[in-house]
């Protein structure tokens, strides 16, 4: 079955007049690009007709897999004169569907783009082109004792394009910002295919703040193909703390007796019992496999400092009824910790067929009544779930398995995940922390922001993509569309978060 | 994943098993970040997860054409994917089912089938591949023009010691311990060195080491070449060939080229629907050791400062990296004999050896041999060693730096 379809607004494409057939606009591309580079048949198309949300899937019209910035460029003039919609697609992780391909439009792969340009060690910054790992990164300048900060937990794959599409965060972003914190300037192709500077090299540059805009607009706007990163000198010291407990409310009270105790830890992250038993069983990095809860939290900076704090955590979770703290005894024992909180998703391929990974921010004083809702829910609905959670600040990640080859296990885990939304905004959370809304959570925008704002969206939107070429249909839904699908549920007279019902 | 396999699939042993292994994979992405062939081409279809979509789709009844066979074709098997990927999808597995399924359906171009019958018929015999490697070796001088490219192919000449009768080398201690040790096809011609050194040492170290003449090929090359019933009956000769021993007490199968090491660590499960070997297949399986492995295992206090802080630098094989159950002792058994190791940057990246590899598919491994060397060569090492045969004469066609077998290193103890 093709989730894609339905979510697709017919209306917003309406307009539009037909454009040119496919066999023009593919010898109009190969007018331009090495044939090679343009994918035009449905066995090569397959493959990259869905990202890291594989429920949602659509085969492009045609894949595009350039290598310069001029194909980049000249691709877009060709489809801006043709009027072929376009997405961009980096290293196709995302959760959200953002790089979800369209039938009628072209499939833009940046993965190519695959080199370190350039290292300012006095400048302490790098420039990358867009399909650079974001972990690649790190390892680049990693004998010059720097590190890119960011580290989403698909950091080993995703590209530094589509984190600054994203604006991601990582398990670090606690205390070192998400991406929008750490880049320094952007080079874009526009629309018709213009490159444009953004940004620059000092930290304020006059005028509007169009670095910060680009940053999380989820390829609305124009085609990142070069990225100025900041680099950190690597902390001289690092510890994580393992905290176990027995209770998840225990483990709520601890995350808020460290923030309030004045410490802002590098990273502090909770797992449950089913994100335990999971990730254990890949990573074997010591996990205890009968806690309710375990707690990651790390402290960084000058050695004297770490080691006085890691002090003072291990006496504030004590205080709260820590069950067993183990402190990192060395960088590999560190990133053995955290490897498992970094594999935590995909590793539940180990027990369910799929997973349904949410997204969600919560009040970190929330968190427990919201983790034991959740696993009411979970009984209620009769499906499993088990919970990741960036805890420093409030940003929950549900995973609910299920099996996508079992005839409606798919409607009902959305009917849970609607639920589990409803929760956190009953909790005074919102329905997306860091994985962007791409088509998935497109209707809950709706939700969230009033006509008045998602008009100016529309707005920016149109500045940039008058046409509405570049990711059409995708982050900002259309006002029609919120009319329709907010008609259909107060029809449906549910109160008071109907909306919700179909994420 | 969600899969809807064909009727016709679904329901046979090969259908359940990629079904299976399908169902594991959750689309993150996060095997493309290691895979040697995607991190040189950029296409989704030169990576782990393209290939498992290429291969989904033939399982669900879409006609593969000759692209979808070529992108199977450029992968490595070097297996980094498996290493990798956190939900233990078994890539490997899968793409020999769905190599197996194109092969099928598919014919190859005349050239392509003359080659891959050379490698089977030829390469994949201990006797003839020793004769054609001495009318290489003879023909080299030859060998210029067009012909000129094939120098680097053929390894240089070494004294050859083929085999005509079971070899046992006898240890000094009546200690009655006794391993069988693997000598493979390619081996005793190309690079007799090895397993000379690996049984003296053994030796030395108070056990028997046999070598059973009926014992052949692994049965990797015919695999890769999605031969499989072929690659079957070489297991199948091989079990047969080291069953009395095993039942007389052999400790252990020892593999000194990881290569094939990685093959026959997976006769149990290949032969589990073989209700005459499975079990012992298992059983061979179980034993099988990877030689440093083995040597780890022994009190090697008498290889203390042979190395004289000789620089080395050392290449894992992607078999010794991702095969399951075959482990790696190469860097710490060095290090204790007094070589200097050197860093190496990107480790996990196949050399694109592989096999037939690289005779197979000359401009990806001619590639990924370049960046390996620089990574081998930047800090100068006085000497490049490997753990297996392919990987040996692959780099050593294309530097000046020694390669050897990183049991020669240890000669001087044995
Ligand atoms: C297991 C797992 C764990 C994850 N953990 C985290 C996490 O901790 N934090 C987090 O924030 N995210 C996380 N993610 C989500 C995802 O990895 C991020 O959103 C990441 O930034 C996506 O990068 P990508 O290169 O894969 O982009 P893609 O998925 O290819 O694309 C994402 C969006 O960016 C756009 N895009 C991509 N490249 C460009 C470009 N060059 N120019 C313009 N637009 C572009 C696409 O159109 C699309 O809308 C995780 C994903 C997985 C699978
Ligand atoms: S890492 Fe594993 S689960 Fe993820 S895409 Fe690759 S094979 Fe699938
Ligand atoms: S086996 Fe090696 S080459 Fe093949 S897909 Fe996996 S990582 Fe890539």
């Amino acid at each position: 079955m093709n989730q894609a379809a339905s979510l697709f607004d017919p209306a917003e494409h309406a307009e539009r007049a037909s454009p040119p057939d496919k066999p023009t606009i593919i010898a109009a591309l190969q007018a331009q690009l090495p044939a090679e580079m343009i994918l035009t048949e449905a066995e090569d198309l397959r493959p990259f007709e869905c990202d890291g949300l594989s429920a949602y899937r659509q085969v492009p019209m045609i894949a595009v897999l350039p290598a310069t910035i001029e194909q980049v460029q000249a691709t877009m003039r060709v489809c801006h004169a043709m009027d072929v919609p376009v997405v961009a697609r980096g290293a196709g992780t995302g959760l959200s569907g953002g790089a979800l391909p369209l039938d009628n439009g072209v499939l833009l792969s940046l993965a190519k783009f695959n080199r370190v340009l350039d290292i300012d060690t006095q400048n302490r910054r790098a420039t990358v082109q867009p399909g650079v790992r974001n972990l690649a990164i790190s390892e680049a300048v990693d004998h010059l004792d720097l590190y890119y900060a960011p580290d989403p937990s698909s950091q080993i794959a995703c590209s530094i394009g589509g984190n600054v599409a994203e604006n991601s965060g990582g398990v670090h972003c606690l205390k070192y910002g998400l991406t929008t914190h750490n880049i320094l300037q952007l080079e874009i192709v526009t629309v018709d295919g213009e490159r444009l500077t953004l940004g620059g090299a000092s930290l304020d540059s006059p005028g509007y703040d169009l670095l910060a805009l680009m940053t999380g607009s989820e390829g609305l706007l124009g085609v990142i193909v070069e990225v100025v990163v900041k680099l950190l000198p690597k902390p001289e010291l690092a510890k994580v703390a393992m905290v176990a407990f027995d209770d998840v409310r225990a483990a709520g009270d601890a995350v808020a007796a460290i923030i309030n105790a004045g410490c802002v830890p590098a990273g502090l992250e909770m797992l449950d019992s089913p994100a335990i038993i999971a990730t254990e069983e890949f990573v074997h990095a010591g996990y205890p496999l009968d806690a309710a809860a375990i707690l990651l939290c790390e402290v960084d900076g000058p050695a004297a400092e770490v080691e006085e704090d890691i002090e003072r955590v291990r006496e504030i979770v004590a205080g709260c009824g820590a069950t067993d703290v183990r402190i990192s005894r060395d960088a590999t024992e560190r990133a053995l910790f955290w490897a498992g909180r970094k594999a935590a998703f995909p590793a539940m391929g180990r027990i369910s067929p799929d997973y349904y990974c949410m997204d969600g921010t919560i009040p970190r004083k929330a968190l427990a009544d919201v983790l034991i809702g959740i696993g009411e829910l979970s009984k209620k609905y009769g499906q499993r779930v088990a919970n990741v959670f960036h805890a420093g600040d409030g940003n929950l990640h549900p995973l609910i398995l299920y099996d996508a080859n079992n005839p409606g296990e798919l409607e009902n885990t959305e009917a849970f995940g609607g639920a589990i939304c409803e929760l956190c905004l009953e909790h005074g959370g919102t329905i997306t922390g860091e994985h962007g809304v791409g088509v998935e959570k497109i209707d809950q925008m709706c939700v969230q922001f009033p006509a008045a704002e998602l008009t100016q969206f529309h707005a920016v939107k149109a500045a940039f993509d008058p046409r509405t070429l570049l990711n059409p249909g995708k982050a900002v839904p259309t006002l029609h569309r919120c009319a329709e699908f907010g008609a259909m549920h107060v029809h449906n007279g549910q109160v008071p978060f109907p909306e919700l019902e179909r994420l | 994943m969600q899969t809807s396999i064909i009727d016709a699939i679904r329901n046979t042993p090969d259908g359940r098993e990629a079904n299976r292994i399908l169902r594991a994979c959750t689309h993150c992405g996060f095997c493309t970040a290691t895979c040697p062939t995607y991190q040189l081409t950029g296409d989704e279809r030169d990576g782990p997860r393209g290939r498992i979509y290429l291969v989904k789709q033939v399982l669900e009844g879409h006609t593969p054409t000759a692209k979808t066979q070529h992108h199977l074709d450029r992968c490595l098997t070097c297996r980094a994917c498996e290493t990798t990927c956190p939900s233990g999808v078994e890539y490997a597995k899968l793409a020999d089912i769905g190599r197996g399924l194109v092969e099928q359906q598919l014919t190859r171009p005349r050239r392509e089938r003359l080659l891959r019958w050379v490698l089977r018929h030829v390469v994949a015999h201990r006797q003839r591949f020793a004769l054609l490697l001495a009318l290489g070796q003879a023909a080299r001088p030859l060998m210029i023009g067009r012909l000129a490219s094939l120098k680097s192919k053929i390894p240089p000449r070494r004294a050859s010691s083929v085999p005509s009768h079971d070899r046992i080398g006898h240890s000094a201690a009546s200690s009655g311990r006794s391993m069988l040790l693997f000598d493979g096809c390619v081996q005793p011609s190309a690079t007799p060195h090895t397993n000379a050194a690996a049984t003296r040492l053994l030796n030395r170290l108070g056990v028997r080491v046999i070598t059973p003449t009926g014992a052949g090929c692994c049965g990797a090359l015919s695999q890769h070449l999605s031969y499989r019933d072929e690659a079957l009956d070489y297991a199948r000769a091989n079990i047969d060939a080291w069953w009395p021993h095993i039942r007389a007490g052999a400790e252990a199968i020892i593999v000194s080229a990881s290569g094939c090491g990685a093959e026959i660590v997976e006769y149990g499960y290949l032969l589990r629907n073989d209700p005459a070997y499975a079990e012992r297949a298992a059983r061979v399986s179980a034993l099988t050791r990877d030689l440093s492995d083995v040597l780890a295992a022994e009190n090697l206090s008498r290889l203390d400062d042979i190395g004289h802080g000789q620089s080395v630098a050392y290449h894992p094989p992607c078999t010794l990296q991702n095969a399951p159950h075959l482990h790696d002792h190469v860097a710490e058994i060095l290090t204790q004999a007094g070589y200097t190791l050197k860093p190496v940057a990107n480790a996990h990246l196949c050399c694109g050896s592989a096999g037939s590899y690289s005779l197979l598919q000359p401009e990806m491994a001619g590639a990924l041999r370049e960046n390996k060397l620089r990574s081998l060569t930047a800090e100068n090492p006085d000497v490049i060693v490997t753990a297996n045969i392919g990987c040996q004469m692959h780099l050593e066609s294309a530097t000046g730096v020694p390669v050897r077998h990183w049991i020669e290193l240890l000669e001087p103890a044995a």
